[in-house]
């Protein structure tokens, strides 16, 4: 499997990241190079094998149904760009 | 099941019938205190920003820790759907952009829910029935609030119910009208307040739905489906259904192909229209969350939430008819709602005078589903919630079961008990206001007598129309009040004019 | 071949605590020796403290920290001279360690060495950071690492590389220090700090401190609580010290290592005392050596490495057998599935709305893509475009599932090996010796990635590794074995690796040209 220049361009829209046109090329060309290197694993039986969920075997914990948290807004928009009224604000969005 | 619609449902196009075949996906809050995956408040509201955890707010290395009650929620729900139960179901990662979505992903279940098949059973009218197929139940995490409408260039955004704990239960495409639609989601949320693990609320958004749509004609294969996202009233889902049909019938019928795509309902326009900003091709790029293990849990845990689940509304009802000898349809209107329903029984069994006649249940249901519903309705209240309480309903009703009142004096009764003696005790009101109807045969006999001797005109009338006799029985109530005995009225005129 | 005895060993420094110490004098002590000398009150820590901020005023050149902290250090050590002195002191009561910028540290920026978290305050502090506070030690800054710890030169980092202290005989040519905990080691060979905490994804810990004659040690995934760590890939993660030697290893995991409830795949097992198990006796352990990890072209150094490291623990009453593990060669590639898949889902955050920089756009999605394209570097980008190639539709199952399910294949040659009676494996930490800046991987990524060829099975499998200096190049750079253990069985591994520091000859780090 190898990349062209048009899926270059789509896998970085889907991850949000803005190429410049004269980038693509060499992104390609680096994806690829990464992905030849993947490729080996093709080869490889696995043939009834079980994917990893969790690398050590045991059981997930649940917490109680208590709040704990919250109750103040000032520590979630700290480090906001841009707030108004405890508000994060963004370009308008149009649904 | 269900796989074909009557004719009664069909739709009229230009060029023939058409079939409208309707799923769901519905998305409802689950009742907790706290979020999915937070220590943050579930609660609906709050100022901006303040129901937010760092993990709620995506800050970095923050990590999920799953709440149980909410895992137990899902299984309660499932049970009450009569579903499948995974013991193991897997949380997966959704990913994709959007400002309300602070992680960049949704937590949820892709693969490996928590539920799977079930079935809901749906009374569409009091002669029809259907079964409703449950595909699954997942858990996932709410997204955050954007407001559009605070600034002409920006969004704001909140995350107060970014996290909060949803359960999406998927229909298959049963449903073949907007009537089985909309009684569907009735039906469901019926189950899951009786159960308590989502409020039902709808305006508050504890409900929401997502409706595919596709029409075909009958008896050929599922035609292209188009979901509306969701629609927050019951009744918009069935106009949202209706319309969606329509535009897709002209469509076809006009040459055209339907494209599978995401709607919205405009309710003010009557219309649904394409969802642009969510147009886009979704690559949604899936995967197990890796901050998370499968969620475990034994048959053991299942069979104790089973153990303390409430009767759920089909069980009511059955045993309703069983046990009260109502009417399906009784039954099923009185279990529609689980706090109506436990007002009834109280009503019913709520201890009578010594020495009394056992209550007529039939009676006691006659009387929530008429004349206190429509009270209850004109206030804006439920049943269950008005000042009236099953006492005095279950006094008026052996009052007027042991002759003590008529059924008409009853109304007036019950005006008393809404209006000037709101706690009042029915049997002390009937006796201080002398209500009781007159059962003495020799003073009923008395006016009648008196009313024939005067009318002999209408006498004669009555002999060639005996339909006349209402006359007389209204003349015999105005005299005494209203308080003569009915039927004791009725037989002594029959006899008297030879009827 | 000759073996030094345990006398020359670098930890002993007799004659330097017999008198007054200077400042310059105590960066020198290990951090053990730095503590037994605070509890003996023969220093305190706040002179402790000035004496590093001095050493590390003195480095800038080599750029290990992004954020110094003096301030907050000698405050911090103010109140462990109190808490000494009062006697509720912790076990590292008033020892300065530098943190690796991916630990959140309240009031203290934060930034994962990106432009994309840039000014980040955080409101709270990790678990880990918290509990060597907990225990009393002094905070000295916010250490460089690769971006995102994508990397293994620290050349990835927004804030530049790091430079090594160490130096090729006869040649100015900047070393890397490795990484991605590249500010970490360089800060420990420095004698910055006494010890760093350091994370490790796929070798990040013991590849750095394996280029600069420290020890590293990654410990089983979910013994330290990942909560408040920055993500890159939450299956792989896991923290971990770099520290000048096992001992000071051991102890600085006895603090960090814990059950956190605040991170599900925290295991919840107890923090035994590491290093009561340094010095302890390795008789008897049985060691394996993987033949799949002796590479076609392996220079001959490595090997001679490896084979000094194997008659060390064999002089030490261990046995011998060599073991097959067969998927090895599949490890490094499945990472770079698993990983890069991980790191595109875990970096959606950052997205310029709730912190760090935003760069406008005329709508959300151009706000997101500026952002994103002018705050993540190069090999992040890369990584978080294959990450999001590799899950897309239609190829997550010929990548993502396969390379899962060449995980457990990898886990599965460890568990065998282990069942058979294998206490613990021995390798080469890395296949070279540290190279330059600017030498590897810029034409292409893989090249750089190969660094990471003998620990990456370790992360895959979940298990604990530590890095332990062995010996010199021919160009006199540090050179590293890796010892792999059991899960939870850390004990064994500082055993073991204490016997190799013992018998390894002495690595003398080069005059301080960077002061
Ligand atoms: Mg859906
Ligand atoms: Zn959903």
């Amino acid at each position: 499997m190898s990349v062209d220049q048009a899926t270059v361009r789509r896998i970085a829209h889907l991850a949000r990241i803005k190429v410049a046109d004269e980038e693509v090329p060499h992104l390609a060309q680096e994806l690829n190079a990464i992905l030849a290197f993947i490729e080996e694993l093709s080869s490889v039986d696995v043939e009834g094998v079980e994917p990893m969920t969790s690398v050590m075997p045991m059981q997930m914990k649940l917490r109680a149904d208590v709040v704990t948290e919250g109750g103040e807004a000032d520590p979630i928009v700290a480090n906001a760009p841009a707030v108004e009224d405890h508000f994060f604000v963004v370009p308008k969005v149009v649904e | 099941m269900n796989t074909h619609a009557k004719p009664s449902k069909l739709i009229k196009g230009a060029t023939g019938d058409w079939e409208v075949v309707i799923g769901m996906e519905v998305h409802a809050q689950v009742t907790s205190k706290a979020k999915l995956f937070s220590g943050a408040s579930a609660e609906y509201g709050g100022e901006p920003n303040t129901h937010v955890s760092l993990v709620d707010a995506a800050m970095p290395g923050m990590l999920p820790v799953i709440n149980e009650e909410c895992v137990a929620q899902a299984v309660r729900t499932g049970l009450g759907l009569k579903a499948q139960i995974n013991l193991r179901s897997v949380f997966d990662r959704k990913n994709y952009f959007y400002p309300d979505l602070p992680q960049g992903y949704q937590i949820s279940q892709y693969k490996s829910p928590i539920v799977g098949e079930g079935i809901v059973t749906v009374d569409v009218s009091p002669s029809e029935q259907i079964a409703v197929g449950i595909e699954r139940l997942h858990l996932e995490q709410d997204a955050g609030k954007s407001l559009h409408d605070q600034s002409a260039t920006e969004s704001f955004v909140d995350l107060n119910r970014s996290g909060v704990a949803l359960m999406e239960i998927v229909s298959k495409p049963d449903m073949r009208s907007a009537d089985e639609a909309r009684a569907y989601v009735t039906k469901l949320r019926t189950i899951l307040r009786y159960l308590g693990t989502c409020d039902g609320n709808m305006e508050e958004g504890s409900l929401r739905a997502d409706v595919n749509v596709s029409v075909r004609r009958p008896g050929e294969p599922l035609g292209t489906r188009c979901e509306i996202k969701n629609v927050n009233s019951i009744r918009f889902i069935g106009q949202a259904i209706e319309t969606e049909a329509r535009r897709q019938i002209d469509i076809i019928e006009d040459g055209g192909k339907i494209d599978q795509e995401t709607r919205l309902f405009d309710p003010g326009r009557g219309e649904t229209r394409s969802m642009r900003s969510k147009e886009e091709a979704h690559d949604y790029r899936y995967f197990p969350d890796p901050d998370l293990l499968p969620l475990e849990f034994d048959q053991a845990f299942v069979d104790g939430l089973a153990a303390h689940l409430p009767e759920l509304p089909d069980a009511k009802k059955a045993r309703f008819i069983t046990q009260y000898g109502l009417p399906a349809y009784d039954a099923g209107v009185l279990v529609a709602d689980r706090e109506t329903a436990d007002y009834f029984e109280a009503t019913v069994s709520h201890a009578g005078k010594p020495g009394g006649a056992p209550r007529d249940a039939k009676a006691v249901a006659n009387w929530i589903m008429g004349d206190v519903a429509a009270y209850a309705n004109s206030i804006g209240s439920p049943v269950a919630q008005t000042h009236l309480q099953p006492a005095q309903i279950a006094a008026l009703v052996d009052l007027i079961g042991d002759g003590t009142i008529s059924g008409k004096i009853a109304k007036d009764l019950l005006a008393i008990l809404i209006t000037e003696e709101r706690d009042g005790d029915p049997y002390a009101i009937v006796e201080k206001r002398g209500m009781k109807q007159v059962t003495d045969l020799g003073a009923i006999e008395k006016v009648v007598d008196a009313i024939i001797a005067a009318n002999p005109d209408k006498v004669a009338q009555a002999l060639a129309k005996p339909s006349m006799l209402g006359w007389f029985v209204g003349q015999v109530m105005k005299q005494t009040g209203g308080k003569a005995n009915p039927q004791a009225v009725n037989d002594l005129l029959k006899t008297k004019l030879g009827l | 071949m000759g073996f030094p005895s345990p006398a020359s060993g670098r930890r002993e420094k007799p004659d330097l605590l017999k008198k007054e110490l200077s400042l310059t004098d105590v960066t020198e002590l290990s951090l053990a020796e730095a503590r037994d000398a605070l509890v003996k009150k023969e220093i305190s820590a706040v002179d402790l403290a000035k004496a590093q901020i001095g050493a590390i005023e003195q480095a800038r050149a080599l750029n290990c920290f992004i954020v110094e902290t003096p301030e907050k250090a000698l405050a911090m050590a103010a109140q462990s001279d109190a808490r000494l002195a009062s006697g509720d002191a912790g076990p590292l009561e008033g020892v300065p360690l530098g943190i690796k910028d991916l630990y959140c540290t309240k009031g203290v920026q934060t930034t994962a060495a990106s432009h994309i978290l840039k000014g980040f305050v955080p409101t709270y502090e990790s678990t880990v950071s918290a509990n060597l506070w907990r225990d009393g030690a002094v905070m000295l800054g916010k250490l460089n690492l690769d971006e995102f710890a994508m990397g293994s030169s620290n050349e990835t980092s927004y804030f530049g590389p790091v430079t090594s202290p160490w130096r090729r005989s006869g040649s100015n040519v900047r070393l890397v220090p490795g990484g991605s905990s590249g500010g970490s080691a360089a800060a420990v060979a420095a004698r910055l700090c006494y010890g760093a905490t350091a994370t490790d994804t796929g070798g990040s810990i013991r590849q750095p401190a394996a280029f600069t004659g420290t020890v590293g040690i990654k410990p089983t995934y979910g013994r330290c609580s990942r909560w408040g760590i920055v993500a890159f890939a939450s299956s792989l993660d896991q923290a971990g010290p770099i520290a000048r030697s096992v001992r000071d290893a051991a102890i600085l995991m006895r603090s960090m290592a814990g059950y956190d409830p605040k991170d599900t795949t925290s295991v919840d097992v107890p923090v035994p005392n590491y290093e009561a198990a340094v010095g302890a006796s390795v008789k008897g352990k049985v060691i394996g050596i993987p033949k799949e990890y002796r590479l076609d072209g392996m220079s001959a150094e490595i090997e001679k490495l490896w084979a000094e490291g194997i008659a060390w623990l064999k002089a030490a009453g261990a046995t011998i057998v060599d073991i097959s593990l067969p998927h090895t060669r599949y490890a490094l590639p499945a990472y770079y599935i698993v990983a890069p898949a991980e790191a595109s889902s875990n970096l959606a955050r950052y997205d310029g709305v709730r912190y760090g920089l935003r760069v406008p756009g005329k709508d959300v999605a151009d706000l997101y893509e500026n952002t994103r394209a002018a705050g993540f570097g190069k090999e992040v980008r890369r990584r978080v475009m294959i990450g999001t190639y590799v899950l897309s539709a239609g190829y997550y199952d010929a990548y993502y599932v396969r390379a899962q399910k060449i995980r457990t294949l990898i886990k599965r040659d460890f568990e065998t090996v282990f069942a058979d009676g294998v206490d613990a494996i021995l390798t080469p930490a890395t296949p070279s010796a540290a190279f330059g800046v600017g030498e590897k991987g810029e034409a292409d990524p893989v090249e750089m990635y190969l660094n990471d060829i003998f620990t990456v099975t370790v992360n895959m499998a979940g298990l604990p590794g530590i890095a332990i200096p062995a010996g010199t190049s021919s160009e006199g750079l540090p050179l590293a074995l890796q010892l792999i253990g059991r899960a939870f069985e850390e004990e064994t591994l500082f055993s073991l690796a204490s016997v190799i520091e013992q018998s390894a000859p002495k690595i003398e780090l080069p005059p301080k040209w960077w002061a």
